[in-house]
């Protein structure tokens, strides 16, 4: 699972909605499916620490940081914790709706892998 | 060839804009020659005062507790029942122009289909992804989609930006910075949600919804049934009607409603007798529903403000009784206008200035729950005209429109179909009906049962964020129709209460199979 997760220009294959991306150094741009482009930075991809950290810094956001951690708790298994903060609001509680479906499909890719 | 069907939807709209109601400052004279032939409704009720449960309600017959889409922001499931699959089965061809709703708005990735539908073109049932029953979505053969303003991915966005770009700018921009219902002001009074729009009238979504639902109409078949929703997003804030239609309504010369008490103690007392939350949003400490714009606070609303936004809302009813009548023609073109039953209602109501607040929320009242529903059945059904006092429910559209159709009423419909006559509506029992309102947003949730009677309209507050679970109103009809006294707590009303508060409990303990409560994907 962090085998994916640590590839920046890997996350339309996992965050539904997201149709395309690319990838220079730290900055990401991501391309949603309704069109928006959404820059961002990328702050942590630490594979010891399995973390992967980034802000959405395009100026509709007053603040937004994402951190997804991959946590090992068995020779199989990983728990994936995906952790938003956003403001304002509004946007918060869209990326969350996004973010859930994209744990749902980050479990769906694991478990493909682990097979 | 049986009946066709033309229902026909506003947003926001109260019962008393139409003249037939007692309006005074719109003339509808369309709408009101279609109640003179037909059935007008005096006491028609949502099952939600918000617009995506309540839509939701209209397709499905079900109220927001069973399909599941309890508040805005919540999708109702894509394989939700739906009358329009029904009549799709039935050989009818089914459209959906204008403002459908069933699914948020705010979806930058693109989830729901109705924001991804207009990418992909004009839908038809001859594109490769339609499955042969359900229509391109939830049982429509034919969809294009509108909203109030001109942003986003739906049709009427794309065709104004593509067409006319430089009309955009008129528009009132809905939403703010943080994406919250804007609360600039504009026009001459600096009321919330209004601006001068310099869009052309043809231009303008009222006449773009009615010209392609005539666009549709002429393509189909003469001897085939259809079932046309036609959704004007109007009169639906933002107040924004073309600046050339604006001179209809003089807002100067319009009158206070009758229940804004011009004073402001007057006011403050009205709503210091309801519940808490009433005063808490007029005084701005707490914005209980995402509707309303959250900077706007009501206790700074003037009577010039209301009096302006009743002139444009009064103009924005004049264009859609304008556009309905162009449809009419166009039916009566095609030779069938004997064959058509018209339906027309709209989602909710708006305060409009009652009781100093405008816009909508978790307030029971007439402003937000009485509403505008005409039937006009087929001439070839040979019509009676007639007024139902009875109290309906948008609930029961669904079962009405299957029965136009010839068609049983499916197991999961709720609502019964309309009566046509007070008659009718005694001898199938339709005593009360009820509105559900549950929301949930940025650490404030509200949740309020009521139901409404010949006599009375009670509501009872569940626990939430400012209710305890004992607060409620009770509103005599006969002796307070502006529901100005409450009763809640009168011991003279307590039978009364007692009886209502039976039908509320009836109405949770209703049998029937309902959907998981669906996921806040967004505020709206």
């Amino acid at each position: 699972m962090w085998g994916v997760i640590t590839r920046p220009e890997s996350i339309p294959q996992w965050f539904p909605g997201i149709d395309s991306c690319t990838v220079d150094g730290n900055h990401r741009v991501i391309t949603t499916k309704a069109g928006l482009e959404m820059p961002e930075e990328i702050l942590t991809n630490d594979p010891l620490l399995r973390r992967f950290a980034y802000r959405i810094t395009a100026p509709l956001y007053k603040f937004h940081l994402g951190v997804i951690d991959v946590i090992a708790i068995g020779v199989n298994d990983s728990l994936c914790v995906y952790s938003t903060t956003a403001e304002p609001d509004v946007l918060a509680l869209i990326i969350a709706g996004g973010t859930k479906d994209a744990l749902v499909e980050i479990k769906r890719i694991g478990e493909e892998l682990a097979r | 060839m049986g009946r066709k069907i033309l229902f026909i939807t506003t947003d926001q709209q109260r019962y008393d804009t139409l003249g037939v109601n007692g309006g005074i400052l719109a003339r509808t004279p369309v709408l009101d020659g279609l109640a003179g032939e037909g059935i007008r409704y005096e006491r028609c009720q949502p099952t939600s005062v918000v617009c995506m449960p309540s839509r939701a309600s209209m397709l499905t017959g079900q109220f927001p507790t069973t399909h599941g889409a309890w508040m805005n922001g919540v999708a109702l499931a894509v394989d939700a029942p739906s009358v329009a699959e029904n009549l799709h089965d039935a050989g009818y061809a089914t459209a959906l122009i204008g403002k459908a709703h069933f699914e948020p708005m705010m979806d930058p990735f693109g989830r729901f289909a109705e924001n991804s539908l207009a990418s992909l073109g004009i839908p038809s049932i001859e594109q490769d992804w339609f499955d042969g029953r359900r229509g391109v979505h939830r049982g429509f053969d034919y969809l294009e989609f509108a909203t109030h303003g001109v942003m986003g991915p739906l049709h009427y966005a794309k065709w104004i930006n593509a067409n006319h770009p430089g009309a955009a700018a008129g528009f009132y921009p809905v939403l703010d910075a943080e994406l919250n219902v804007n609360a600039a002001g504009g026009g001459d009074t600096g009321a919330p949600q209004v601006k001068v729009n310099g869009v052309h009238r043809d231009w303008y979504h009222t006449d773009w919804v009615a010209q392609r639902t005539i666009s549709w109409l002429k393509r189909q078949d003469d001897d085939r049934d259809w079932f046309c929703w036609m959704s004007f997003p109007d009169p639906h804030h933002p107040w924004d009607p073309p600046k050339s239609e604006i001179g209809r309504v003089p807002w100067r010369e319009v009158p206070l409603p009758a229940n804004y008490p011009e004073k402001p103690n007057e006011r403050e007392a009205l709503i210091d007798a309801k519940a808490r939350h009433w005063r808490a949003w007029y005084d701005g400490t707490l914005v209980s529903n995402y509707e309303a714009p959250a900077k706007w606070v009501p206790a700074t609303l003037t009577a010039d403000q209301v009096r302006e936004v009743n002139a444009l809302n009064a103009v924005e009813v004049e264009l859609i009784d304008e556009a309905i009548g162009k449809v009419m023609k166009a039916i009566e073109a095609k030779g069938w206008v004997d064959d058509v039953d018209v339906i027309f209602t709209t989602d909710h109501g708006e305060f409009q200035g009652d009781f100093g607040f405008l816009f909508k929320g978790p307030y029971h009242v007439d402003a937000l729950m009485r509403l505008p529903l005409i039937w006009r059945p087929a001439r070839s059904t040979k019509p009676r005209a007639s007024v139902v006092t009875a109290p309906v429910s948008l609930v029961s559209l669904a079962a009405t429109f299957l029965a136009v159709a010839g068609q049983p009423a499916p197991v999961w419909v709720e609502g019964a179909s309309l009566p046509v006559d007070d008659d009718d509506a005694h001898a199938r029992s339709f005593e009360s009906t009820v509105t559900e309102w549950d929301s949930a947003l940025f650490g404030v949730d509200v949740h309020v049962r009521s139901v409404v009677t010949r006599g009375h309209l009670y509501s009872e507050y569940q626990p939430g964020t400012l209710h305890d679970g004992s607060e409620g109103e009770l509103y005599d009809l006969a002796d307070d129709p502006q529901q100005r006294v409450n009763r809640f707590n009168d011991p003279a009303f307590a039978s009364v209460r007692e009886d209502l508060h039976e039908r509320l409990v009836e109405h949770e303990d209703r049998p029937g199979e309902r959907a998981e409560p669906g996921v806040v994907m967004a505020p709206v």
